[in-house]
């Protein structure tokens, strides 16, 4: 048995104070600074830890990052002088998608490496769009299960990229007959995508890489000078050919190929009308190459990636918008639809075209939790590639300054970058303990099982169909009832 | 004084617990522990003011103070004003000042505090229930949150007219024996009880708080998987020990004291992993009560180690059993997609209370990737699991209990007719205690207001009278409110309530 993954994380603080969520308004003008000031109480010594910190600093006291929001303070004051309020700047931050609370939370993951772990029941809607719009299942006592991240059963997150052969052929004298095309095994379901939907030059682009390398996995870049990196997975667009530059095998990080020369060299290329023919060119002066085809998810997209397995792509990345939304086809689901759907679809088509097991699916656009990683290999993903939460890593808050060509307001290109490279890294570490929590209580320690596996998920339409079908009725869909399911405020009795 | 000795430090514990008075069934007034309590509303007053005392004449619930021999108001009683209520009844100060020198806002801290499960209303409205006992008459929303489905899109639809019934000839009590196997026949006044929280994920205080307010209403607390201690013993009749993964503090003595025992196979806030007391609560006498060395964090693993089939579970029932002749066995178990399954076989293996705890429980400390992703919200669990026991023929011998985000009296009576015999509350309890939900408690010492930590300085912020009054207000609010809902449906017993899906509605079905 290999020895078991683990990712190196270590404490990374943030150079700039995080946008905080909480905040206590002080109406200092009445106070009689009395001498049993609640301030002195405070059980997480914010006040005095912002006081010392911000001596000799000029610029505006706030409150805003450490409040924990037990209102103590202000419970307390002699005089009432203090009040609370959320962050309007937290509040702004984001959008539908990446929102506040999930950009905070990635920035302490980010910072830690750790699990967030915290106090009391879940405090969001019942349900919500997209990925939670899914559960995933646990096993209970009848099923032999495992212990998650503290627990004595290795979880493997391991995942193979490449093209399997659906059966072994052997030879009379017991030897292999079937030739096994190039797989490479990452320890990760997670793919990098070191072109972040801002152009943010080399160094970021590097940074993505140096983390992919160090956490054994891969970062697609297009940048020429960075496609020697040891992680690097070339891109290739519409109407390019394999490189010239072609990597020196020794460069190539400790990955676990298996290949006829051991080592597999992954390429990905924008889907085209010529793509095919372009790519057997390739194969056939570099057996090694793992082809992989990158398409949109869309209305032709089942049809498109079945065409592609069955023409011999080894692997098809399909990708949405940085939302995770796919463009609608015309007159259907009007808004587009959830690549969660969207992978659905895909994996069975090409369950259905009988291929599923000989190519590898990647998906990306809007994966921004640990949770979306597995529940996007439930719904049938190989792996996931990920590029906005590498940002967030570095503290980034999505304020879109840089499309706007203004000042990044954590000057994210002055970074260091070893410390950003451990920000990523440990954000990793903090996902990879998530998966193993969530496998773990489904009693699945392999990733690979994890494939289209939605017997052990749940969506929640199934539930109200099942669970409140046979008492309610039929459902009206959202939209057709006013406020229906997530509009809030309509009072219930 | 009668006593009991503690088979493991083997001294006496006397009954009457640290000389306090025995809890009795009755409300009385049990105000915020803070100065300035929340509420809707914050009010200004302008130096306008001529001291004309109008607006004390208008307000009908003292918001307005100046104290005698003082020359201006202080700072009002705020949390007490419905100024949205006194508008419509003509009765707002406001209007009413000659000198415009009021002015009433809703509060920075009331559009802030809460969240969709447990809203501002429901939060203000709990403290309100614990502080006096009776239903806010205000207008905050007492039934329902703001999470957009479950129980919070259902409503009962209560008949426009028909005989209601009195409300002192209902009853609300519940048996949790229904196998006929000669254990005890327990019954509980009210239909629900207290969740397990061990020591170490809350104070003794709070603890003991519940213990006693469980005493009062005749019905039952847990101890939660940290063990058994010793000032509960007072209270063993009234007290459920739990057996968890981690078997922290479980001992052959306290199974041997409880009328219920426990197994905590899963939580519905963290189902399918183990209990987690992070280090910094791991304090010495949590550490001594779980066997474990202080300021580690504490992982219990999943499941049990000992329990990988339904034979093993029985096992398990059968070990109880034969430790305590005398004792109930409810499974708690969580709500996975084969639940009704694990609910049958928990019954066959010889459970008498089945416990699914749903996906939105609480906790004092679980991952949020488990909190918000793993295993199903309860409003599901319950009809799948209740149909399947009727269909096996066994509804009527098993008692279904359930919890996993039920935060009002109303949460309580929908999970009845949606097929539970009762429930049980953990976060309601708390949140009578006072807590407001900032979900805080796995951190450093644990909470800041004195419930969910093991910090002798936080700890000292709570009493146990006042905490035992509050819950003992809260379960007379929920349960005149339970009274009401049977009132209306004419109905004498809240047994007659159970299962009946057809006095509820659905605001998302047609």
């Amino acid at each position: 048995m290999p020895a078991k993954y683990h990712i190196r994380t270590r404490p990374a603080p943030p150079r700039r104070k995080p946008i905080g969520k909480y905040g206590i308004i002080d109406w200092r003008e009445d106070c009689s600074a009395c001498h049993n000031c609640v301030k002195r109480e405070c059980a997480y010594s914010v006040y005095n830890d912002e006081r010392d910190r911000l001596q000799g600093k000029v610029e505006y006291v706030d409150y805003l990052y450490e409040c924990k929001g037990c209102l103590c303070c202000v419970q307390s004051c002699t005089k009432g002088l203090l009040s609370w309020d959320v962050n309007p700047e937290y509040q702004k931050m984001g959008d539908e998608v990446y929102t506040p609370d999930i950009i905070s939370s990635t920035w302490y993951q980010s910072e830690t490496g750790s699990v967030p772990v915290s106090g009391a029941g879940y405090p969001g809607p019942f349900r919500g769009p997209g990925f939670d719009s899914i559960l995933t299942d646990m096993s209970e006592i009848v099923r032999p299960t495992r212990d998650g991240i503290h627990g004595r059963e290795y979880i493997s997150t391991s995942v193979d990229i490449g093209r399997k052969p659906m059966k072994l052929e052997f030879n009379p004298d017991g030897t292999l007959a079937t030739c096994c095309p190039p797989i490479v095994e990452i320890p990760i379901p997670i793919l990098f995508d070191a072109r972040p939907w801002q152009k943010l030059g080399d160094a970021i682009s590097r940074i993505i890489l140096d983390a992919a390398n160090e956490l054994g996995t891969f970062a697609i870049t297009d940048e020429p000078k960075l496609t020697s990196h040891a992680a690097a997975i070339p891109h290739i667009s519409s109407r390019g050919e394999a490189f010239a530059d072609k990597p020196d095998a020794t460069t190539q990080h400790d990955c676990e190929c298996f290949t006829p020369t051991g080592h597999a060299r992954l390429t990905e290329w924008a889907d085209a009308n010529d793509v095919i023919e372009r790519i057997q060119r390739a194969k056939s002066s570099d057996p090694d190459l793992i082809a992989i085809v990158k398409l949109p998810f869309g209305p032709n997209a089942a049809e498109r990636a079945v065409e592609l397995a069955r023409a011999g792509v080894d692997v098809l990345h399909l990708f949405a918008d940085w939302h995770g939304c796919v463009s609608p086809p015309p007159g259907k689901i009007p808004g587009g639809m959830h690549i969660s759907l969207a992978i659905r679809e895909v994996h069975q088509a090409l369950v259905k075209a009988g291929i599923r097991d000989e190519v590898t699916m990647i998906a990306s656009g809007g994966i921004s939790l640990a949770e979306q990683v597995v529940k996007s290999l439930l719904c049938g993903a190989d792996l996931v590639c990920i590029d906005i939460p590498l940002m967030v890593a570095l503290e980034c808050r999505l304020c879109m300054n840089c499309r706007k060509e203004l000042r990044c307001p954590v000057d994210v290109n002055e970074i260091e970058p070893d410390y950003a490279v451990q920000r990523m890294v440990n954000l990793m570490g903090a996902w990879h303990s998530q998966m193993l929590e969530m496998m773990g209580a489904m009693g699945i320690r392999e990733a690979r099982r994890l494939r289209g596996e939605v017997g052990r998920a749940m969506f929640f339409d199934d539930l109200e169909r099942d669970c409140f079908g046979p008492i309610f009725g039929e459902r009206v869909p959202p939209g057709k009832m006013p406020g229906g399911i997530g509009g809030p405020g309509e009072e219930v009795v | 004084m009668a006593s009991i000795v503690d088979p493991q430090r083997r001294r006496m514990a006397p009954v009457s617990e640290m000389g306090l008075e025995a809890p009795v069934r009755e409300v009385k007034p049990a105000p915020d522990r803070f100065r300035n309590s929340l509420g809707k509303y914050m009010i200004y007053r302008n130096e306008e003011c001529r001291q004309c005392e109008t607006c004390v004449a208008t307000c009908s619930r003292g918001v307005h103070v100046r104290p005698e021999g003082y020359v201006d108001f202080v700072r009002g009683l705020d949390w007490r004003c419905t100024a949205e209520l006194c508008k419509a009844n003509g009765t707002y100060c406001v209007d009413t000042c000659p000198h415009n020198a009021l002015r009433i806002e809703e509060s920075p801290i009331y559009r802030s505090v809460g969240d969709y499960r447990w809203t501002a209303d429901l939060i203000l409205s709990a403290w309100h229930m614990a502080e006096t006992g009776t239903i806010p008459d205000g207008e905050l929303n007492y039934r329902t949150g703001n999470s957009g489905g479950g129980f919070d899109r259902i409503e009962f639809v209560f008949p426009d007219s028909g005989p209601r019934t009195d409300p002192d000839e209902i009853s609300t009590a519940i048996p949790l024996n229904r196998r006929g196997d000669n254990r005890p026949e327990v019954t509980i006044d009210i239909p629900v009880y207290g969740g397990g929280m061990s020591f170490g994920s809350v104070s003794p205080v709070t603890i003991l708080s519940k213990a006693r307010a469980a005493v009062a209403w005749n019905t039952f607390s847990c101890t939660g998987e940290g063990g058994y201690i010793e000032r509960l013993f007072p209270y063993k009749d009234h007290i459920i020990t739990q057996v968890a993964t981690g078997l922290f503090g479980v001992r052959e003595e306290t199974i041997q004291m409880a009328p219920i025992v426990e197994f905590k196979y899963a939580q519905g806030a963290k189902p399918g992993l183990g209990g987690h007391l992070l280090g910094d609560k791991n304090t010495p006498a949590v550490a001594a009560m779980r066997e474990a060395v202080a300021g580690t964090s504490l992982f219990s693993p999943f499941p049990f180690h000992s329990v990988y089939s339904i034979e093993d579970h029985k096992k398990h029932v059968d070990w109880i059993k034969h430790v305590n002749p005398r004792a109930l066995v409810s499974a708690k178990v969580s709500t996975p997609n084969d639940v009704d399954m694990v609910a049958v076989g928990s019954y066959y293996a010889g459970a008498h209370i089945v416990h699914l705890d749903g996906s939105y429980g609480g906790t004092g400390a679980a991952p949020e990737i488990a909190k918000k992703n793993i295993a199903m919200p309860i409003e599901y669990a319950i009809p799948k699991v209740a149909r399947f026991l009727t269909d096996e023929g066994i509804r009527d011998h098993v008692t279904l209990i359930v919890s996993g985000g039920l935060r009002t009296a109303y949460d309580m009576a929908k999970a009845i007719a949606l097929g539970a015999d009762g429930v049980v509350i953990g976060t309601a309890e708390m949140v009578a205690l006072g807590c407001i939900r900032c979900g805080r408690c796995e951190s450093g010492v644990g909470c800041a207001r004195g419930i969910a930590t093991t910090d002798p300085e936080m700890v000292a912020k709570m009493d146990i009278d006042w905490g035992t009054q509050r819950l003992i207000n809260m379960h007379t609010a929920w349960r005149a409110q339970l009274v009401d809902i049977l009132s209306k449906f004419g109905m004498r017993d809240v047994k007659e309530l159970r299962g009946r899906t057809d006095l509820l509605r659905h605001l998302d079905y047609g």
